[in-house]
């Protein structure tokens, strides 16, 4: 067993306890989660320290087989592109657990063992390397979130969760139908086989069937991450879900639809992807405008926050699909900054809902006088989200930018236009919710919520300072992953700048 | 007697008898029961059940033990092969699961008696009967036998308005529908001279080769083709697979719940199981002619199935319509045309009586007396009450969704398999994204178990009787083995499609 194997089997294994173990007392069952939440944690760590970095490979791998017909393995394993979100995984999981520690107060047991059950999905999802078992996964993970926004979740929740369950699953059965497709043809779904069939030409796909395949992936993708036309559950999941939930929601799970396009879309698919490159692109530049602009104009922090955080997934799926060393890694780097400063503003957002019943920014004036400490880390996290050097979304977006204008210097352009507008809606938004006169007493934070926050911030600035913890091994499985979509690519020849940015097909006709 | 019956040197052989074992264990324990009643009236009313269940058991180790004595029987009337057996297990396991359910319904409502059982008995046999015949006449009498119990079964309540009305309905399109079949079996003897299947695979396969003593053409096309298409009907009928579904929402709505558990599972895999039988061995050279036909009937029960069921509040009418939409899953399997597709399809029937029969498990425990607690709203903050008795459930609806790690998921993926090996793509996207549909009124439940405050009939609930608890548990442990093991089935759901020829 493998250190992955165990890293997958302990939120599982308390999952399991907990659903099992008799009913305690509010506090065991809360410290209990985060024991197990705690060294799922430290597991990791131990496991980003243990990764071989510069090696571009699947490391911790374990390949077994599960059933024979139809050939299905457990096929789990790390590489650059996993490593760092599984660790941001197991970073948030305690967090949330933090969070939720009081303002949860009906069925305290389902919750906590769900937020372990989710974890162990997550993980999954990001570590499996086998499509049936990635797809299970991918489905678990609705689970929880369903009953976290249908149980614990406010406002319209019932709808909220209905409408998020069915968009993310009508996308996942089209990506269902590719997996079926590719299982018939190749004769297993051990991703690694499946992918050598690819590659070798083994699985010699006509260009209508790899454009189905790869629309079909690419849509159940698109909708986790909230694409601009396939995002209209993300409102009302984001602000009805409890707070620890929608930090998971924004901050890992929407990780799920950009990480799969670059684990399975770009080198099962490369030619297709390249052929949707531009028009994808555009849908991410109006993804990041829309989510802008409509965050300019929201009256609620929660929604705000909500739309601002898929305006900033955009920019991954630009950085994805300009094909640029540059702009991939900036996007992996992006999907980890995202993941941190979002999850940081939606713990800060809890705090703030657990004092107030309210979240509409016209109730608040002034919270600066009242919870100066509160007021300076929501601060830094409004400061990472707008980009500003030093802290971590700024390496990202710089990168993704960088990548963008190699590709095609117009989309970096209208791109860098979201960064200007998420510094006007974000510190818009603090200026009438912390400055002003302040109007009611608010308690500052308590001890529980500092050990939420600290590591947090420690994080963004450390993902500011220092990349170079994160970007080598990132950028190694990058530069592989740029070679496998090449792989199908008709031979291209570059002219000479006389022709501009044309390029000739030379495919031997 | 016997010697009248066999003339000298005719005795069916001591295998024929084992190979029809199961038959006789059944309807040989229906007829003591029957006699029973009138000696004991009422005095062991639950004995009755224990008896049958020991029947249905006794049933199955026989159909085990016919696996290794596989063949014909009866001169070619019956053929007892890998097919047969899953079936026989499986209706027979789908009856051991109804009677466990229908302890508790039987003494809430006062109405314990021999009949009950008995009945279920009779039909088991005649499914029994059904799967392994190897004779369109077989084939008949084992779908008479099984359906006369049934439409019993349905109107057992007698005093049950609906109950009558589910009865009535039930025999008259039955028999209507029946008709239809037997006349397509006529006109398949006036084409091909027999009524054997394997006679009639062979006639229609080569058309040159066979020339029986009465027919000395070649079996007109044309007349084959009718012959197909009326056992269609017949056979449509019978899964309620659309255009021919008509009937299914009433009947399921007003039979007792166990028996409407026991009918949309038992009687419908017999069926299904001599429709792949008749299609793929006896016309499995028309394929091409008859997959058209399959083909709009899965697409439309799907459709008709999940929309109609969108907007269902008593849940016994929502299962009915989700029925349907199952039998348009498997009929996608049937259009596949192909062993796996037959494989598939099989493995799909017992997911689908794992999941079903539970989901009515606890549909009859919170019907209460007269069953008049059916509403989704009956449902209301059940999670709270009874954590288990939702969290299996949950477990249920995740499978009818087709979620992984349950057997409806994987039944799901077999057949969309085979499919799309077959080429059917436009067949598989638009199933696929009816089970997308079909997930939003499946989770409607989950959404009154789990979202609501709980409701009056939720709140004076009992705690589950043991049988009951046997019979959601039975099928939960099932559903996890197909998804968690899927392998072992399916290897031999393939082996025996090999071999139906």
């Amino acid at each position: 067993m493998n250190p992955l194997d165990i890293l997958l089997l302990v939120p599982l294994a308390g999952f399991l306890l907990m659903l099992v173990l008799p009913k305690a007392g509010t506090g065991p069952i809360r410290v209990f989660a985060l024991i197990i939440s705690v060294v799922a944690f430290l597991m990791s760590l131990g496991i980003a320290i243990g990764y071989k970095s510069g090696v571009p490979g699947q490391q911790f791998v374990t390949d077994l087989i599960w059933i024979q017909n139809p050939n299905i393995h457990y096929h789990v394993g790390l590489d650059g592109l996993s490593l760092w979100l599984v660790v941001l995984t197991t970073f948030l999981t305690p967090i949330g657990i933090l969070l939720s520690w009081q303002s949860v107060r009906k069925d305290i047991k389902p919750f906590f063992a769900l937020l372990l059950l989710l974890e162990f999905a997550l993980i999954g999802v990001f570590s499996a390397l086998d499509l049936v078992i990635y797809y299970g996964f991918w489905e678990l993970t609705l689970l929880p979130m369903y009953l976290f926004i249908g149980v614990w979740g406010s406002g319209s929740r019932s709808a909220a969760t209905m409408k998020f369950f069915l968009y993310t699953f009508a996308g996942s059965v089209l990506m269902l139908a590719g997996i079926i497709f590719l299982a018939g043809r190749v004769g297993t779904t051990n991703y690694s086989a499946v992918l050598d069939a690819v590659n070798s030409g083994k699985l010699a796909l006509s260009a209508t069937e790899e454009l189905l395949l790869f629309l079909g992936f690419f849509t159940a993708f698109a909708i986790k991450l909230a694409l601009f036309p396939l995002h209209t559950w993300l409102p009302s999941a984001y602000a009805s879900a409890p707070a620890a939930a929608t930090m998971m929601l924004a901050a890992v799970m929407a990780k799920m639809g950009t990480y799969s396009i670059m684990r399975f879309c770009l080198p099962l698919f490369p030619s297709a992807a390249r052929r949707c490159a531009n028009f994808i692109i555009v849908l991410a530049i109006v993804t990041i405008l829309y989510g802008a602009l409509v965050a300019l104009v929201q009256p609620n922090i929660k929604r705000l926050v909500a739309y601002s955080s898929m305006s900033h997934i955009g920019f991954v799926v630009l950085g994805i699909f300009s094909f640029t060393q540059l702009g991939l890694d900036g996007a992996v780097y992006q999907m980890l900054c995202h993941g941190v400063t979002t999850g940081c503003l939606f713990v800060l957002i809890g705090f703030l809902s657990h004092r107030r019943p309210t979240l509409d920014i016209a109730d608040y004036s002034g919270v600066a006088t009242a919870a100066p400490w509160f007021s300076t880390a929501f601060l830094i996290a409004t400061l990472a989200s707008i980009g500003l050097p030093l802290l971590n979304n700024f390496v990202g977006e710089f990168l993704i930018l960088q990548g963008a204008a190699q590709a095609y210097f117009p989309y970096a352009v209208w791109a860098a236009l979201g960064v200007i507008l998420s510094a006007c809606y974000m510190l818009w938004m603090y200026q009438r919710v912390f400055y002003g006169e302040s109007r009611e007493r608010l308690p500052d934070m308590n001890l529980r919520e500092w050990f939420c926050v600290v590591p947090l911030i420690a994080a963004m600035f450390w993902m500011g300072i220092g990349t170079q913890t994160f970007l080598p091994v990132i950028s190694a499985t990058n530069a592989k992953l740029l070679e496998q979509s090449r792989a199908n690519e008709p031979f291209r020849v570059q002219l000479g700048t006389q022709f501009g940015n044309q390029e000739l097909v030379a495919n031997g006709r | 007697m016997a010697a009248e019956l066999f003339p000298a040197g005719t005795m069916p052989p001591a295998e024929d008898i084992l190979r029809i074992l199961p038959e006789i264990i059944l309807a040989g324990t229906a007829t003591v029961l029957m006699v029973m009643v009138p000696l004991l009236k009422n005095r062991l009313s639950s004995m009755y059940g224990h008896i049958s269940i020991v029947a249905m058991l006794a049933a199955m180790a026989a159909a085990l033990y016919d696996l290794n004595i596989t063949g014909l029987a009866f001169s070619n009337l019956l053929i007892v092969d890998g097919f047969a057996v899953f079936f026989r297990v499986l209706v027979l396991a789908v009856g051991v699961v109804s009677v466990l359910s229908s302890y508790r319904f039987l003494s809430r409502d006062q109405v314990e008696t021999g009949e009950y059982h008995a009945l279920l008995l009779f039909s088991l046999s005649g499914q029994c009967l059904m799967v392994a015949s190897n004779s369109l006449i077989m084939v008949f009498i084992g779908l008479e036998i099984s359906s006369i119990a049934t439409y019993i079964l349905c109107g057992y309540l007698r005093d049950d308005k609906r109950a009558n009305e589910s009865a009535l309905k039930y025999f008259l399109l039955g028999s209507f529908a029946t008709a239809f079949f037997l006349y397509g079996v006529a006109i398949i003897y006036g084409a091909t001279g027999s009524t054997n299947i394997l006679d009639i695979h062979k006639a229609t396969t080569n058309w040159t080769f066979y020339t029986p003593l009465t027919v000395t053409h070649n079996p007109p096309p044309a007349m084959v083709g009718i012959a197909m298409a009326l056992m269609f009907v017949g056979l449509a009928f019978k899964i309620s697979g659309a255009p021919f579904q008509i009937w299914a929402p009433d009947v399921y709505q007003g039979a007792p719940t166990p028996v409407t558990a026991f009918m949309s599972t038992a009687p419908k895999a017999a069926a299904f199981a001599i429709f792949i039988r008749i299609f793929m061995t006896a016309f499995a050279s028309q394929s091409g002619t008859w997959e058209p036909m399959v083909w709009l009937s899965a697409l439309l029960s799907m459709t008709i199935g999940n929309f109609a069921a969108l907007m269902q509040n008593n849940v016994k009418r929502m299962m009915a319509y989700s029925s349907i939409a199952h039998a348009g899953y498997v009929l996608v399997a049937l259009a596949a045309r192909s062993e796996i597709g037959t494989a598939s399809a099989m493995f799909y029937l017992a997911a689908y009586a794992c999941m079903n029969l539970g989901v009515f498990a606890v549909v009859v425990h919170l019907s209460g007396k007269g069953e008049h607690h059916l509403s989704l709203d009956d449902f209301s903050g059940l999670a709270q009450r009874q954590p288990v008795t939702a969290g299996l459930l949950t477990i249920l609806i995740l499978s009818l969704v087709g979620v992984p790690l349950t057997g409806g998921f994987f039944g799901k993926f077999y057949i969309f398999k085979a499919a799309l090996q077959s080429n059917l793509i436009w067949l598989t996207i638009l199933g696929l994204l009816n089970s997308a549909v079909a997930a939003y009124y499946y989770l409607r439940l989950v959404v009154f178990m789990y979202m609501r405050e709980p409701g009056e009939v939720t709140r004076d609930l009992q705690p589950l009787p043991l049988t009951l608890r046997a019979a959601l548990v039975l099928p939960v442990i099932g559903t996890f083995a197909l998804g968690i093991f899927p392998g072992a089935l399916i290897k031999f759901a393939n082996q025996s499609a090999l071999l139906i020829r």
